[in-house]
């Protein structure tokens, strides 16, 4: 179990500090912490817990139970690929597959770097333009390998 | 007097480019010196008109697209604030064949209004639906949406005033209202769009909810792949109680009604509307076994309405025109209109809404014309990744629930994705298992086990394993799934699986 450092678990208790009166409070809880760490990590979860008064076990139950919850630092980009029926029907696959060998990763990984962290996505709702990408929480349609390397190109420019 | 230009804000239209030109015709029109106000609305559903610029001239408004940035100096070259012509031009708007040819009750604000404002919201007639439930009672505003014939269209079809009235008739210190706001079905948008592009609709179907069976707290639960719906409707929800719209006093009233979004973390479960409960009180979105139904122990324990965002933000349409207007739409036990989504590979895909009992081939073919790869199509499916993969033999099928049922297909929440002749079937089947694997929430274990087990038969299939044998397998697989399943994720997850065998059967063969 990895310890959070004193600072970082005062930050987590002053988030659920936050939550904490309004009901049903944890799946917002953990929503704040990665809006604030990029991630849940695992030595949140005793702080949760025992603020929340819950167990560990029903904590982590709820942060491994929802796909949006990462267990790592993501990348300094996330790149969402949809894989869903409509994007597939509209060359997701292949998309994936040119996506892959450009970061050299697979989904779920991020690259050595820490530039960019690869995922797969089941919808965006953008299925009248497959297929799709949600890229830093913008959204792309009618996605070609061309405008995919464009895009991964303007985002790997470092920042001036 | 200042012309009016409107680029859509909705992400679709941004997806394509709708934010640059934006940026690029205010750029523009600062360089020549022009005062313009740039509305960001919904987008009106074109999306392979998108970007889709409208300006509004003298007469009405006239449409242009799909627009690039850097197509921007010609169009004030030719100039569109006066409505010129441009080889983008496509006339008036209200002209337009694909969308002249809509019924749009529901959607008659999306892409035509300001989706920040509450006063563009009143002027287009926004809240007379709740002006008019405010003068009823609890009882005859169930009774209006009964007698509407709205069924619920996240893809159960359950009467919604049946729904209702079971919440009304709860005598309870609390009652909820909770909108299913997790469209996480491939090949739908309308709750994406009704969110972005007329997000106060939804907000006043919940009040009208909340004020017929007496509920004062209401909860949109989003998904999290919805980063712009999102905040849409927080906008939308502080404009609202600013406006005394929600509140203690709801338009002077005295009724209470509060409103608050919550936000999914991608599990597909949790559009199930007793894991979204689950999911909205901080838990696992685990199905719950029903009986107890959530309209008498829902969120909390207590008695709760759960509706999807088109069933809610038809309500206000159906209080404010009349129920019998709303049922003279549609065929059979299928009334009012369905928004429908044209998705995957098709020419002109987007949202179009109609009165039910369209066919299959008039909407693939007539408003959607054929696919966008230009090959013919192979299968269409229907109501997302539970449902039915439908032949071309199929396609004089009317779009309606009964009809659908009929041939072994469902409606689900109205999403259509087209596929080309270049589709494997027995490909799309895996994925069907997988994703249900990949969604299980793992409470039942036809749904858990099953979904695993079935993408290992088909890798058998695939890989020429004793194949007659195996298919056999897979169908009586499928078969438990389908009885034995906690819910529709395990219970229908089969269906695309199934109609593959039954109408693609030559695609399950080893592969070389």
């Amino acid at each position: 179990m990895e310890h959070l450092p004193s600072e970082q678990s005062a930050a987590v208790r002053r988030i659920v500090a936050q939550h904490k009166e309004r009901p049903g409070p944890l799946v917002e809880v953990l929503h704040a912490i990665q809006a604030s760490f990029g991630y849940v990590p695992e030595g949140a979860v005793p702080v949760v817990a025992e603020e929340l008064n819950l167990s560990r076990a029903e904590v982590h139950g709820v942060v491994t139970f929802y796909h949006y919850f990462r267990h790592t630092r993501p990348g300094a980009h996330t790149v969402s690929l949809c894989q869903a029926e409509s994007c597939q029907s509209m060359g997701a696959e292949k998309l994936a597959e040119h996506a892959r060998r450009r970061l050299g990763i697979d989904f779920h990984q991020t690259t050595a770097d820490g530039r960019f962290s690869l995922e797969p996505i089941y919808c965006l709702g953008n299925c009248a333009c497959s297929p799709a990408a949600l890229i830093d929480g913008e959204l792309h349609g009618r996605l070609t390998p061309e405008g995919f390397d464009e895009l991964v190109a303007a985002k790997a420019k470092p920042a001036t | 007097m200042t012309t009016t230009v409107y680029v859509p804000g909705d992400a679709g239209a941004l997806s394509v480019g709708a934010g640059e030109v934006a940026a690029a015709i205010s750029a523009e029109a600062k360089r020549r010196g022009v005062a313009l106000d740039l509305v960001r609305n919904g987008s009106r559903g074109a999306y392979w008109l998108e970007p889709f610029v409208e300006v509004q001239t003298a007469r009405e408004r006239v449409a242009y697209g799909p627009v690039r940035a850097k197509d921007v100096p010609s169009l004030f070259a030719a100039d569109f604030l006066k409505g010129g012509t441009h080889p983008l031009s496509l006339g008036l708007t209200d002209s337009i064949p694909w969308l002249r040819s809509q019924q749009r009750l529901t959607f008659e604000r999306v892409g035509v209004i300001d989706p920040r404002s509450v006063a563009d919201y009143v002027k287009h007639g926004g809240y007379r639906g709740l002006e008019r439930a405010l003068q009823l009672s609890g009882a005859d505003i169930v009774q209006a949406v009964t007698a509407s014939g709205l069924r619920g269209r996240g893809g159960a079809a359950f009467p919604t005033g049946i729904k209702w009235k079971t919440v009304l008739d709860q005598s309870a210190p609390q009652k909820y209202v909770t909108c299913n706001a997790d469209e996480g079905d491939s090949g739908t948008f309308a709750d994406r769009m009704l969110m972005e592009g007329d997000p106060l609709s939804l907000i006043e179907g919940m009040t009208i909810a909340g004020i017929a069976v007496g509920a004062t707290q209401g909860y949109i639960y989003l998904r999290a792949e919805y980063p712009h719906a999102h905040a849409a409707l927080k906008a939308a929800i502080a404009a609202a109680y600013q406006a005394r719209y929600l509140g203690a006093d709801v338009a002077g009233s005295g009724r209470r009604f509060d409103l608050e979004v919550r936000l999914g973390a991608g599990a597909y479960i949790c559009g199930e509307e007793t894991s979204m409960l689950e999911s909205l009180e901080g838990k696992r979105g685990e199905v719950r076994v029903r009986p107890p139904l959530p309209a008498i122990k829902g969120l909390f324990g207590r008695p709760t309405i759960v509706n999807n965002v088109v069933t809610l933000t038809s309500v206000p349409w159906i209080l404010a025109h009349g129920a019998e207007a709303y049922a003279n739409y549609g065929m059979g036990k299928s009334r009012g209109t369905l928004p429908i989504q044209l998705a995957g590979n098709i020419r002109r895909g987007g949202l179009v809404e109609r009165a039910f009992g369209l066919t299959l081939r008039e909407l693939l073919y007539d408003i959607g014309g054929g696919t966008a790869t230009g090959r013919p199509i192979r299968a269409v499916q229907i109501g997302g990744p539970l449902g039915a993969y439908v032949p071309p033999a199929h396609f004089d099928t009317a779009l309606d629930y009964e009809a659908l049922a009929a041939v072994g297909a469902m409606l689900g929440h109205g999403g259509l994705v087209v596929f080309d002749d270049t589709v494997d079937m027995a490909r799309m089947a895996r994925y069907a298992m997988e994703f249900c694997a990949i969604e299980s929430c793992g409470k039942c274990t036809p749904c858990r086990i099953g979904s695993t087990r079935g993408v290992e038969v088909i890798d058998r299939i695939l890989a020429g394993v004793d194949g007659e044998r195996n298919v056999q397998l897979l169908e009586e697989l499928c078969e438990t799934m389908v009885q034995g399943s906690l819910c529709g994720l395990g219970g229908m997850a089969p269906f695309p699986v199934q109609s593959a065998l039954k109408h693609f059967r030559e695609d399950f063969r080893a592969r070389v």
